[in-house]
């Protein structure tokens, strides 16, 4: 074949591979994703991705959008970087009729870096269990939201469960835990909390950090092979998870006494090490699985008709999962801002009225065919973040089950530390306090 | 036709030496240089200042003082992410500790810090050469990230470690921060840039200029003829780092507001001696040309796809993209070694002769 000829053909393969991405037009909801389908990180992006596509295409397909406003929306890819992350929103934050209603930077390195700008764009950030955790305080950040749950709950949380599977959190004392981390913004965020909590339990707490993107953790191995801890508590990120888990596999470690974060916790992660996974636990703050009515819709109106954005055997992995529950908050925050501005295209700044007093229901999830998927939330001038509680879930060699109560974080710790830690970012961004007594 | 300089006569030693002795060139840069202060804050939109000019700028800063180490003192060095974090970091403490000094003052200490770290980690270059150098480099570059990540002085104690460009203002114009326009920040990046071009290109022309030359081409023959190894060699690090400091310091104050250590990890390095190679060893304007190529052009083949009205999946997109730019740097590397710099020579030449070529 000649040269034009093996271009033409590629160039005809790579059209009609590509699903046709919804072309922006006046009247609709224009959110930006900001995804990474390419990278090392990518087996943890792509599901997130699908998920939230997956969930506005049902959206528009069987209910022609939200109140009759049609969702629109362009991925930008990332890598999980933070200069394509700027280009990306930069990008994409004035693009649909009234601009971008909400950014997800599905990043906390990214989410960092967006909150000093959105503030300015007046583009609410929707670091959705991410990002940074003081900004749950939304007294001092009104345009960040990271409900349902941030990293110092989270942390706070696993102790708890830990301190249930020990018999009582006074139990925990003299017990070495070690928190392998991200050594990124992101895998730090936890160490704070953890910090003081062990002072307060009175835990030997190990920090161990790996440095991006993850693959080499020898070290960080044969460091907690001589610390030979009771539990381990993982904040990992992409490759870096499926490296770790099948270094604690082949070191013998008990896997029930290896507990990944909701972002170290996907199936991805697990189906590397094979049956050595078998055991590993993981937080997350929804179901596993595709036993809900919203999956089924999923199937019978995009997968059926070949509309899925991913892979049908995909649907219900963890972090797909994750991608609806986020889809789902987006969407029910736009109802809640129409409720009061009426059924028309958003702007950015309805949208985060939307999102200050979204109160997902018990109901409400049954509504949506989410009745038991997720924790019902409710979003405060004040509180963000909700202090969602959190699940535990277990890695049974083919699927995750889950094996906790809702765990509920230690918000007596939390908050006050979240508060503290609010003002100090607030302040280095010049920001003021507002008064939410006075908001409507 | 053009470029015809008949009747341009140097009747001084101060016009045969001028950095443009043709007088179309000079008209041309002059130009070049008014237009670009001008058009870009008034025409561009925010995408195009903040994510296409201005990293295009800062990476241009960079990518000169590593062609001043590596194409001019021919000291191969990995180490640029490691001293542009010196430079971010420093920046980022200086003015914190003192909020009122001038922002472009702090970016200038910043740049000395930067170039003081440098010099030590030039000290090995007395020593080894060539990719043993760079080895030794790339040493720097893993301990002076590894050294912001773990020791939180360097960042406040933010629990995060990050650093976050705070709002400065100049005569009541802020120049950083978010609340920074895109045109103030763009403007700022360009005075920097045309300010330390021009200070590199006299730097190169002069004796300093003409030492590291003679250190690069031969350096024993260099040292016979009494240009002093250590100190040149210290110089070019020096100065190589100032460059790659301030432009660090802007990265964060002037492109992404708020950064981690890995925005400077060992791929930046390598990016910036991409910037180096493609665009020329040698040449300061190969430098911009470099940056031009190595920012520009994946941000062009991400939208290249979209503006002719393709709607391909961003994975794909992103394959494509990566695909092409790689065969476009080896196109270029085989076409012309000496990189896009040599390209524009070569061309220039033949528009001197044109349309009478012998």
């Amino acid at each position: 074949m000649d040269r034009r000829g093996l271009v033409s053909v590629l160039l005809a393969a790579a059209i009609v591979g590509a699903p046709v991405a919804p072309a922006l037009a006046a009247g609709e909801d224009f959110i930006p994703l900001l995804v990474y389908r390419t990278g090392p990180y990518a087996p943890s992006g792509i599901p997130i991705a699908n998920g939230f596509v997956d969930y506005f295409a049902l959206l528009n397909e069987r209910d022609g959008g939200i109140n009759g406003v049609k969702l629109a929306w362009e991925e930008c890819e990332t890598q999980y970087k933070t200069d394509l992350g700027v280009e990306c929103y930069e990008k994409l934050k004035g693009k649909g009729a009234a601009g971008a209603l909400v950014v997800n930077p599905y990043s906390t390195g990214i989410t960092y870096q967006l909150i000093p700008k959105a503030a300015v764009d007046k583009v609410p950030i929707l670091s959705m269990g991410y990002g940074m955790s003081a900004s749950s305080d939304g007294r001092w950040f009104p345009w960040v939201f990271n409900f349902p749950t941030n990293y110092w709950s989270q942390a706070s949380a696993v102790v708890r469960y830990i301190g249930h599977q020990e018999g009582g959190l006074d139990k925990l004392k003299g017990k070495k835990i070690v928190h392998i981390y991200h050594n990124s913004p992101y895998g730090k965020e936890a160490n704070p909390t953890l910090d003081e909590l062990s002072k307060k339990y009175q835990f030997e707490l190990t920090l161990l950090a790996v440095d991006h993107p993850g693959q080499e953790q020898g070290a960080t191995w044969l460091q907690v092979r001589r610390i030979n801890p009771d539990w381990i508590f993982m904040s990992g990120w992409g490759v870096m998870n499926q490296v770790a888990v099948k270094e604690a596999a082949s070191k013998g470690f008990k896997m029930d006494h290896f507990i990944g974060n909701w972002w170290s916790a996907n199936d991805a992660d697990v189906i590397p090490a094979g049956d050595g996974a078998k055991g590993y636990k993981g937080a997350t703050f929804h179901a596993p699985g595709t036993k809900f009515r919203v999956h089924a819709d999923i199937f019978k109106i995009l997968y059926d008709k070949n509309k899925g954005a991913g892979r049908r055997e995909a649907v219900g992995e963890a972090l797909y999962n994750r991608g609806i529950v986020n889809a789902m908050y987006t969407a029910e925050a736009i109802r809640t801002a129409m409720g009061k501005f009426g059924n028309k295209p958003l702007t950015s700044e309805q949208m985060r009225w939307g999102l200050e007093h979204l109160d997902v229901t018990e109901q409400r999830l049954d509504q949506l065919g989410m009745k038991g998927f997720t924790h019902p939330i409710r979003v405060t001038c004040e509180d963000h973040e909700g202090s969602g509680p959190v699940l535990i879930q277990q890695w049974d060699g083919a699927k995750w089950e889950i094996v906790s109560d809702w765990m509920a974080p230690m918000r007596d710790v939390v908050r006050p530390k979240i508060e503290a830690a609010a003002v100090e970012e607030g302040k280095k961004l010049g920001y003021p306090m507002r008064d939410c007594s006075k908001e409507k | 036709m053009i470029y015809r300089e008949a009747g341009q006569f140097k009747t001084s030693y101060a016009s045969d030496q001028a950095i443009f002795p043709i007088a179309q060139d000079r008209w041309f840069v002059g130009l070049a240089t008014v237009a670009a202060f001008v058009v870009p804050p008034l025409a561009a939109n925010e995408y195009w200042l903040q994510a296409v000019l201005i990293p295009f700028l800062i990476y241009s800063l960079a990518a000169i003082g590593l062609n001043l180490l590596t194409g001019y003192a021919g000291q191969l060095s990995l180490g640029t992410g490691g001293f542009m974090a010196v430079g971010a970091y420093a920046a980022f403490k200086l003015t914190t500790a003192f909020p009122p000094l001038n922002i472009i003052v702090v970016f200038v200490l910043s740049g000395l810090v930067a170039a003081s770290v440098g010099l030590v980690f030039g000290i090995p270059s007395l020593r080894i050469k060539g990719f043993y150098l760079a080895v030794a480099t790339l040493a720097a570059q893993f301990f002076l990230v590894w050294l912001f990540n773990k020791v939180p002085w360097f960042v406040n104690y933010a629990s995060s470690g990050t650093i976050t460009a705070p709002n400065r203002a100049v005569f009541g114009v802020i120049l950083t921060g978010p609340n920074a326009t895109a045109p103030v920040r763009y403007v700022t990046a360009l005075a920097l840039v045309v300010v330390f071009a021009l200070l590199a290109k006299n730097l190169v022309r002069g004796r300093v200029g003409r030492s590291w030359m003679a250190i690069r081409d031969r350096d024993i023959a260099a040292e016979i003829i009494g240009v002093r190894p250590l100190r040149t060699k210290l110089l070019a690090f020096g100065i190589s780092s100032f460059y790659c400091g301030v432009a660090g310091a802007e990265l964060v104050f002037l492109y992404f507001g708020s950064a981690e250590t890995l925005a400077f990890d060992v791929t930046l390095s390598f990016l910036v001696l991409f910037m180096v190679i493609i665009g020329g060893l040698g040449s300061i304007l190969g430098s911009f040309l470099g940056a031009a190529f190595i920012v520009l052009v994946p941000i062009l083949l991400t939208n290249a796809p979209q503006t002719v009205g393709l709607h391909l999946p961003v994975a794909l997109q992103k394959q494509i993209e990566l695909m092409v730019f790689g065969g476009l740097i080896i196109f270029f590397l085989i076409v012309e070694p000496l990189g896009l710099a040599r390209l524009w020579q070569i061309s220039k030449e033949k528009l001197r002769l044109w349309p009478f070529p012998h």
